[in-house]
């Protein structure tokens, strides 16, 4: 009996199933058959479009102004892609510059640093020799000190010749005590001649605001240094008014010791 | 990757400061200062260095001595050493780069460009 009855339920399910199936069947159809009819209407307005002379000529007028529109839009875009590469070349110059200006500055600062990092004359000048050949590139140059009771410019340290080949000078001759008589540095198109200390290719005054103290004279630049830059002008300028003050410092330092030992070397003698 | 350790060999300390500017642009990098050629050999054979800087006229030993004697120790053959300096003939260059030098920048040297000789060395961006 229960036999019977399971076979009962197991055909049931076999029809039902078959009802589930031709219900998913029919509602494929349906779906189809709208996406049929959509396609078809779609096909008729074309063809209406193509048949009809004005609905034709409203396609064709608002596809031409859809092209103009992303024409103008295209347009627009290089425009903006121009603006952004001039931009970018701009910004790419001004990096370039101010690195440059950094390195320039670091420069300023390390001779700057290093001139005032002693008060003994000749570490002075010999840091002055330091930066004459590394940061500017002389070869051949001299570094005068003003006797100022005699007037007498003479070298007291010296590169690429000895001190003895550097002609004394007056203050106010020629080009080294013409630099240091009016305070601007002087350039000459003259160059000296091979193994010749004559005319120097530029005279750097040193000078405590009005008070001359001495001179850079520059006869050959190394091989490899083509010629003066603006970073060259820079460190003129800077070793005019640092150097000068440096070795002022220096010599000034040198005689309050040399003083300072006299005294004590009295008071020592009267407490003895 | 660590940090990188270079060496700078010049007795100039204005020089020197120089340079310790230029180089310290870079990232994660140590820098050790020696003051002539003896000076460096003594402080490149006791420490590791990823490179080297040199200057060539240089007091007790020079730059070019240091070079061959750097070479010719095993450990340090591969060091990459600069050699910056004031000879800027070709003959100079030549001597210093067949003696093992890998790079060769006369002075006045632009900060820039010892940056760039450095990261490529050291082969970092």
């Amino acid at each position: 009996m229960s036999e019977k009855r399971e076979g009962l339920f197991s055909r049931a399910e076999e029809v039902l199933g078959l009802f589930r199936k031709g219900a998913e069947f029919t509602q494929e159809l349906l779906r189809e058959n709208e996406r049929l009819r959509r396609e078809v209407a779609r096909v008729e307005t074309q063809q209406l479009a193509a048949s009809d002379e004005h609905e034709w000529e409203k396609l064709r007028r608002e596809l031409l102004a859809r092209i103009a529109s992303l024409e103008g839009e295209r347009s627009d875009m290089l425009e903006r892609l121009q603006s952004v590469e001039d931009e970018n070349r701009h910004f790419t110059e001004r990096y370039i510059e101010i690195e440059e200006e950094n390195n320039n500055l670091a420069s300023l600062y390390v001779a700057s640093f290093q001139l005032h990092s002693t008060l003994y004359l000749q570490e002075v000048l010999q840091i002055i020799v330091e930066i004459v050949i590394n940061l500017i590139g002389a070869e051949v140059f001299a570094i005068y000190v003003l006797d100022e009771k005699t007037g007498a410019l003479s070298a007291v340290a010296s590169e690429g010749a000895v001190l003895s080949d550097f002609p004394v000078c007056r203050m106010g001759q020629g080009l080294i005590g013409g630099a240091l008589a009016s305070g601007e540095t002087a350039c000459s198109e003259e160059a000296s001649e091979e193994d010749e200390i004559g005319q120097p290719i530029v005279a750097i005054p040193l000078r405590v605001q009005e008070r001359p103290i001495g001179a850079i004279a520059i006869h050959r630049l190394l091989e490899q240094k083509a010629g003066f830059t603006p970073l060259d002008h820079e460190l003129f300028t800077l070793l005019a008014g640092h150097a000068a003050t440096a070795i002022f410092a220096a010599r000034l330092y040198s005689q309050s010791e040399r003083k300072l030992n006299t005294i004590q070397g009295f008071i020592d003698l009267l407490t003895k | 990757m660590g940090r990188h350790r270079i060496l700078i060999v010049e007795d100039s300390p204005t020089m020197r400061q120089l340079l310790v500017f230029a180089l310290k642009r870079l990232k994660d990098i140590d820098i050790v200062e020696a003051q002539d050629g003896m000076d460096g050999l003594r402080k490149v054979t006791s420490d590791h260095f990823d490179l080297a800087l040199v200057d060539i006229n240089m007091p007790v030993m020079d730059g070019l001595k240091l070079i061959s004697l750097i070479r010719g120790e095993e450990s340090l053959k591969s060091m990459p050493i600069v050699v910056i300096t004031t000879e800027g003939a070709k003959e100079d260059r030549e001597r210093a780069l067949a003696l093992g030098a890998d790079e060769y920048l006369c002075k006045p040297i632009q900060a820039n460009k010892v940056l760039q000789v450095a990261k490529g060395l050291l082969k970092v961006g």
